[in-house]
């Protein structure tokens, strides 16, 4: 076919947005044979099977047509119970929550209900790779906050502070964190809630990792006094309960926030799969026995792949949650990128260079322990003998 | 039983062969804890064994044969069902005895090499034991599933090798 000019046809804005450097590892690790991957963002769970009976069940029952365009009214009381008994957070089914497709939609529609031209988003960082190109398409302009591994990646007040401005509007927080696994508690919330409420911000709060909380249970600053009035809470059933092909996540937040991000959602969704909302209504009435294991599995395979990363001669912090470490490979003289590709051409091991979740990333790699023990333990033999040989 | 002793009992069911120093790690553990931990469950016989799972059907030089059967007897008063299950378990051609609620009283798993040698099992050396009433053999025809473990098809992960 011929090709017309990207440069006299694309929106500016389109080519405004840089690739995703995950993409480019991607196609660079998928050609090869025999690699084991520890870059995979989503559970290596599959679906427990209840829900997927469910799905099933539903559409043996005819549950194929549109749902209410805020979500099965049943889900979203679900939604609504379920945040209340694990995180302390009142929202109402009726007006406050909204199911999305994914947490990628929710983060979306959020951005475009709140962010005008020109207005700053700080984004904590390294953090997901596509929070700072879904501002780009609202108009903002997103601001990265860098965490650094000597904090263990936490936000702290001084770094935030540092970067408000008359133009700032809100705050993207994601703890626990990808990739980083950093993990914020009550006390250190309540720092931050405080600096955003005399600034006046917005909250978007992206909780998906919440359930993988390791070491303490998951506090979200919506629960914190004064704060659910200006804080979105994102989350979504991919990571707890290991559905990421399902595409279903919610939005819970005050009326007003909503009702606008329900109105983008009506036009450009119309709903979430119905299929999946069912599925996602089984997960929260019988899945929590799952949870649980599926956490228990991470946590001992943190523990492991942490330790024997120190081991090696990777220094890494215990990450609270989520499921990756975020060892630094700064000894080894290389940047994240070149690590991680020389590290994929000699030993075929896939990690996602830091560098791809913006500031504060360089220096690290992204190693996902979502892998079989079995996987973990070869890739720390192979690490092993690719650092040794660097040191 | 403390925590710390079932989560140990989990991993090794999921693989016995998962070293001591692993297992240290996996739980923030010291090795030589661990090590007492798992002598102290072998010695009060909650660990009895460490065994492979094998799909023998994937063995070509194997061709032998289960059965499972089920056992209607009739305990003596002296010696009960369990001495009757004893007498039944001793056998080596026999893998498994249990004892059940419901339309009989002992399930009783078989291997053979062939059809003939079961039947000849169950014929000569169950049916004549004085307290058995009566036995039904159901021969297997595939397994499927066999202690947790699905043996086909192959679970392969089917993830993209790279994901945000
Ligand atoms: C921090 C974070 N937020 C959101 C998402 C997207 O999740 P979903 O599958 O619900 O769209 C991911 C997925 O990797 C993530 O890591």
């Amino acid at each position: 076919m011929k090709q017309l000019s990207s440069k006299n046809y694309l929106s500016e804005t389109a080519r405004s947005i840089k690739p995703s450097g995950i993409r480019k590892f991607f196609d660079l690790a998928n050609e090869m044979e025999g690699v084991v991957s520890l870059g995979v963002g989503e559970p290596d769970f599959v679906t427990s099977w209840n829900i997927c009976e469910a799905a099933y069940a539903s559409m043996e029952s005819g549950y194929t047509s549109y749902s209410a365009n805020a979500g099965l009214l049943e889900l979203r009381q679900e939604i609504s119970t379920y945040l209340q008994k694990q995180f302390q957070l009142e929202y109402k089914a009726e007006k406050e929550i909204i199911v999305t497709t994914g947490a990628s939609q929710a983060i979306d529609i959020a951005f475009r209900a709140l962010v005008d031209p020109g207005d700053e988003v700080l984004i904590a960082e390294p953090g997901f790779v596509a929070y700072a190109p879904i501002v780009q398409l609202a108009g903002g302009i997103p601001v990265p906050v860098p965490t650094t591994a000597d904090n263990h990646f936490k936000l702290t007040v001084e770094q935030l502070e540092s970067h408000i401005n008359e133009k700032t509007k809100m705050v993207l927080l994601c703890f626990p964190n990808n990739p980083t696994g950093a993990t914020l508690d009550r006390e250190e919330l309540k720092k931050l809630a405080a600096v955003i409420r005399r600034h006046d911000l917005l909250v978007l709060s992206d909780e998906i990792y919440a359930e993988l909380s390791y070491d303490q249970s998951h506090c979200s600053i919506a629960s914190l006094p004064e704060m659910a009035e200006r804080t979105v809470v994102i989350s979504g059933f991919s990571k707890a309960f290991a559905m990421t092909g399902w595409r279903l996540g919610y939005l819970a937040g005050p009326e007003p926030l909503l009702q606008a991000m329900l109105k983008i959602h009506q036009y450009t969704m119309m709903c979430a799969p119905t299929i999946a909302q069912h599925g996602a209504l089984e997960a929260l009435r019988n899945g929590r026995e799952d949870v649980d294991k599926m956490v228990a599995s991470y946590r001992r395979r943190r523990n492991y792949f942490v330790k024997a990363s120190n081991r090696i001669g990777l220094p890494c912090h215990m990450p609270g949650g989520a499921f990756y470490a975020f060892p630094s490979i700064r000894e080894t003289g290389l940047t994240s990128e070149q690590f991680a590709e020389q590290l994929l051409q000699e030993e075929k091991v896939a990690v996602v260079p830091g560098s791809v979740f913006g500031a504060g990333g360089e220096g690290h790699v992204r190693c996902s322990y979502a892998a079989s023990m079995e996987a973990l333990q070869t890739a720390i033999e192979r690490i092993g003998r690719f650092v040794e040989k660097r040191l | 039983m403390n925590e710390k002793e079932l989560e140990i009992l989990e991993i090794l069911e999921g693989n016995a062969r998962t070293p001591l120093a692993t297992i240290a790690d996996m739980m923030e553990m010291e090795k030589h804890e661990v090590e007492k931990i798992v002598k102290s469950l072998e010695e009060r016989d909650i660990i009895l064994n460490y065994q492979a799972v094998i799909n023998w059907d994937h063995v070509p030089s194997n061709d032998g044969v289960t059965a499972m059967i089920d056992v209607k007897v009739a305990p003596k008063r002296e010696i009960g069902f369990d001495g009757v299950a004893e007498r039944i378990y001793r056998f080596p051609e026999v893998k498994a005895v249990y004892l059940m609620s419901g339309a009989y009283d002992l399930s009783v798993q078989i291997e053979g090499k062939t059809m003939k040698e079961v039947a000849f099992f169950v014929s000569k050396k169950l049916s004549t034991l004085d307290s058995v009433l009566s036995t039904t053999t159901h021969f297997l025809l595939k397994k499927y599933k066999h202690d947790g473990v699905i043996f086909e098809p192959e679970q392969k992960d089917k993830r993209a090798v790279v994901s945000p």
